[in-house]
């Protein structure tokens, strides 16, 4: 038995002792270690790590329901923190919407797991950094390289346990010259799949190959959007589109079963393709879920409160704040043309090196631009908000490279510009012009959650403003 | 050991490890919040958590450890391993640092508070959240959602200098929002603002928000606001609201002078400043209406304390006078780097996470006039109010926010309801175009700053007031 697990046992039986044998808990215990190392001006300023365990307590008693967490372990600290949430319990106001505990299920081990990447030494990072920093050829560098193991356990009174580990590494970095950045990220199970070197030369070309940028007209525009770019969609369609409770309010454009995309736009929420937890934070096993198959919404993501409330059941999307924010689907991956039955428009391998140099990074990009008469590669999307939740209209920025395509190949950089889209719409059907073979697996902001797509080619994408307003 | 003894264990083991400076805070923070949809409790929850977070100074970097305990052993173990992650980033070394003098203090310091948040029962705040959710449902609204948020923060700290500081902050907060969902979209009003105000203070606060009073207006406006005509598009004479304001000023003032971005610390994340040092004291922000203080003694304000994170006493500064960029946001090693002799501004979110340059209060001071008056003198305008979207570029300079609602202004009187509401424009050309603004100051909070990686979320405090702008781009849209 795991010590997480033992101290989640521990918990579940401090209630029963507390609370009576009626009480229903859930218990989740999540041990950390975190670390980080930061860079700019092509120097590590800031390099830190944490180690820390979490105990999470969800009490439902007497028809009324109240969650707490404590960092302490020890028994006093346990036993306070039950105290606290059964005092807390009693006094708040009935949930008639409990929708109870998960019964007991088998839940499968995680596929992946690297112990290098969960031990990994601030020494280990800092070589990935100065291998960046080398990389960038006199340019600034700026970013950062971390690692994270997270070892967990759950188990609550109706006898349904689990246990798991996972350990991630990811880096982020841009190189900047004359005003202009290039960027390269990568998440990875493995930190000895994160290759400084290579990431820092793909930033170092980006950037310099936007110096001296143009300001174009506002205005639509066909678009290739690189990995970095496309995470955002997904970020926002899973927030704000596959977020049952949103679908519930009415508030989601989504519409299962309704042909709301183009045919290449094939969507699943795949926790267990990359190492992560097995289970969600209601113990509910995790396992891929199809939410747009060639085109066609077939399904949002649930909580065991949302699915209730829906009918459907859990989809194993329990999760911090999830009653204020809704489950979402945090492991998304728009699959390319060779992991899909039906055939899109994919694109076979392109030019590298046509026009300005730097400017494509990759064959798969390459193709993609190279069928472009007039449009914008942009590389990376930044500061999106929802102007308009209901058909997900989003502002925004590009960030980190955009140039102008003329007659397939990159002839002037661009500088930034603002769009206003509504992304479902910008996905719809007819809109997908291609799209890449080899998807990159982008790192959230929080370790655990990552947008894994390739680059995209869409016809029309709104830019409203440019960088003079 | 007590929470002093444990932090100076860990100051000490840096320093023995190799560090030529070391400070460790202790904090124990208690968190607690209850929300409310269509008059029934969603959650509540109840956090507390403790722990040691140091940070040691070797070279030209920081290495910083945190851990969840405070025994002897694990305060000295932290200090050791936060001077050893700080000795391995000299493989990637950077110029050396120094840190801008402040007095070592010896001090307590607590913020005020009049109703203990925590301590006024769990029943009393749920029926408040039912009550007011179920009236903003009994006046149409589709969604009606509730929400308060209470944090007990007490700290220790402790430097290799001689600080030896303990503080007591309590905030709290809250707010309703009611949402109607039309054909194809949704519309939503809230008070006092999306997700609520928020500050260092007791439950006084809450009850001073009378959430329930407003429940319905803002249900009838969220239904009203489906029918509403679209924000026209153009550019117009702009009136904001306070509360928006803030926002302005948080995300187009408050960060872009933040030192550690102006110094390119967060140029691959937060992003940078379009502020370049050589112009502090010179550069023209905005109109002369424009005077902007960075000020953490506001009593009650969001972004108060009385010592920051690495012991430099809470100071009012300017940022910026009549219009003109005078002082920056900044931390002790930031400051020295800068050349300037202030820090101040320094704090982290809880004892796990690196204490990093973040607003404290940056907010206008008061302006001549009333908000009644400055709609009195437009003659052709759109009033907008409360943030619905906050969008802005890396370089704090093109921005574009969404509004809850708008008005007509017409003849120098407030008209039709609009919705949609949106704006854009350009920082510095934007401020220099306030040509009126109000008196009616409110010390708006922001619990929600994200910055920093790891991430952390920063408590902001924005003292704003209704104030018009003059020919900006307005009805923005996909």
């Amino acid at each position: 038995m795991s010590a997480e697990l033992d101290l989640a046992g521990r918990v579940v039986e401090l209630v029963r002792r507390l609370a009576g044998p009626d009480a229903q808990a859930e218990v989740v215990v999540t041990r950390s270690e975190l670390a980080l190392s930061r860079f700019a001006n092509s120097f590590i300023h800031q390099s830190v790590a944490e180690s820390g365990t979490t105990v999470r307590l969800r009490l439902y008693t007497d028809g009324r329901t109240a969650a707490g967490s404590g960092s302490l372990v020890d028994t006093d600290g346990l036993t306070a923190l039950v105290e606290r949430t059964l005092t807390a319990s009693r006094l708040a106001p009935p949930d008639p919407a409990w929708p109870g505990l998960t019964p007991p299920a088998p839940v499968p081990p995680a596929t992946v797991f690297d112990e290098a990447t969960a031990y990994a030494s601030a020494d280990e990072r800092a070589t990935r950094v100065r291998a960046f920093v080398d990389a960038v050829g006199g340019l600034e560098a700026a970013g950062y390289c971390r690692t994270a193991y997270r070892s967990g356990a759950f188990a609550n009174s109706a006898g349904h346990s689990a246990v798991g580990r996972t350990a991630e590494a990811a880096m982020d970095g841009i190189a900047r010259t004359g005003g202009s950045d290039g960027v390269a990220r990568h998440c990875a199970d493995r930190l000895a799949d994160i290759d400084g070197a290579a990431l820092g030369t793909r930033a170092a070309a980006k950037a310099r190959a936007a110096v001296d940028p143009v300001e174009l007209p506002p205005g639509r525009y066909e678009v290739v959007l690189e990995p970095a770019a496309v995470a955002d969609l997904l970020q926002n369609l899973a927030w704000y589109g596959f977020n049952g409770k949103r679908y519930i309010e009415r508030q989601s454009f989504a519409e299962p079963g309704q042909a709301q995309f183009d045919p290449a736009v094939t969507l699943v929420d795949d926790p267990l393709h990359a190492s992560g937890l097995p289970y969600d934070l209601e113990g509910t096993p995790r396992r891929a879920l199809p939410l747009v198959d060639a085109g066609t919404t077939r399904a949002v993501a649930y909580d065991r409160r949302s699915g209730a409330e829906a009918g459907a059941g859990s989809t194993g999307h329990g999760m911090v704040g999830g009653s204020t924010f809704g489950p979402i689907p945090r492991n998304l991956r728009l699959l390319p043309t060779g992991d899909r039955a039906a055939g899109g428009p994919g694109a076979a391998g392109g030019r590298v090196s046509g026009g300005v140099t730097g400017a494509v990074a990759d064959p798969d990009t390459a193709a993609l631009v190279a069928g472009m008469a007039r449009g914008v590669l942009v590389t990376d999307f930044w500061y999106t908000r929802v102007l308009d939740p209901k058909r997900l209209v989003i502002t925004g920025l590009t960030r980190n490279g955009v140039w102008l395509i003329e007659d397939g190949v990159p002839t002037r950089a661009v500088r930034d510009f603002r769009f206003t889209e509504s992304y479902p719409r910008a996905l719809g059907p007819g809109r997908v012009l291609g799209l890449g073979r080899t998807p990159v697996r982008q790192p959230d902001r929080v370790d655990g959650a990552w947008w894994e797509a390739p680059p995209l080619r869409l016809a029309s994408w709104h830019f409203t403003g440019g960088a003079s307003g | 050991m007590t929470e002093f003894e444990a932090a100076t264990a860990a100051v000490q083991a840096a320093l023995d490890a190799g560090a030529r400076y070391a400070d460790a805070r202790v904090m124990h923070r208690r968190y607690e919040s209850m929300s409310a949809r269509n008059g029934d409790i969603e959650e509540l929850t109840q956090d507390e958590s403790i722990g040691l977070g140091v940070r040691a100074l070797v070279g030209s970097s920081w290495g910083f450890h945190a851990v969840p305990e405070l025994s002897d052993a694990a305060a000295r173990e932290a200090g050791r391993r936060a001077a050893a992650t700080a000795t391995a980033s000299a493989r990637v070394p950077g110029p050396p640092v120094d840190l801008v003098p402040v007095p070592a203090a010896v001090a307590s310091w607590a913020s005020d508070c009049a109703v203990d948040p925590l301590g006024v029962p769990l029943s009393d705040k749920g029926d408040l959240l039912v009550r007011a959710t179920t009236t903003m449902r009994e006046h149409g609204a589709d969604l009606a959602e509730g929400l308060y948020q209470i944090w007990d923060t007490a700290k220790w700290f402790v430097s290799s200098e001689g600080h030896r500081i303990d503080q007591r902050i309590r905030e709290c907060g809250g707010g309703i929002s009611a949402t109607s969902i039309g054909d194809g979209e949704t519309q939503r009003r809230s008070w006092p603002s999306y997700r609520g105000q928020y500050g260092t203070t007791g439950w006084e606060l809450v009850t001073s928000l009378d959430l329930a009073g407003h429940a319905a207006r803002i249900a009838e406006e969220s239904r009203e606001l489906l029918t509403a005509p679209e924000c026209p598009a153009g550019e117009t004479d702009l009136i904001l609201g306070g509360e928006q304001l803030a926002l302005q000023i948080h995300e187009s003032v408050g960060h872009a002078i933040e030192l550690d971005r102006i110094l390119g610390w967060e140029a691959a994340f937060a992003g940078t400043s379009w502020l370049d040092l050589s112009r502090l004291g010179s550069l023209r922000y905005g109109s002369e209406l424009m005077n902007i203080t960075i000020d953490p003694t506001i009593p009650g304000a969001l972004g108060s304390f009385g010592f920051d994170d690495e012991g430099s006493p809470a100071v009012k500064r300017d940022a910026v006078r009549a219009g003109r960029w005078v002082g920056v946001l900044a931390g002790r090693d930031s400051a020295a780097v800068a050349g300037l002799g202030y820090g101040g501004s320094v704090r982290a979110d809880g004892w796990a996470r690196l204490p990093m340059v973040r607003m404290t209060n940056v907010g206008l001071e008061p302006g001549p006039h009333t908000l009644d008056e400055i709609i009195d003198a437009t003659d052709d305008g759109v009033l907008m109010d409360l943030n619905r979207s906050w969008s802005i570029d890396d370089k704090r300079l093109n921005f574009q926010f969404g509004c809850e609602v708008g008005w007509e202004v017409k003849k120098g009187r407030r008209g039709r309801m609009l919705r949609n509401p949106t704006y854009t424009g350009i920082g510095p050309v934007f401020w220099r175009s306030m040509d009126m603004l109000s008196s009616e100051i409110v010390p708006w909070g922001t619990p929600n700053c994200g910055k920093g990686q790891p991430g952390q979320v920063g408590h902001t405090g924005h003292p704003a007031a209704p104030a018009r702008f003059r020919n900006v781009r307005v009805g923005v849209r996909a």
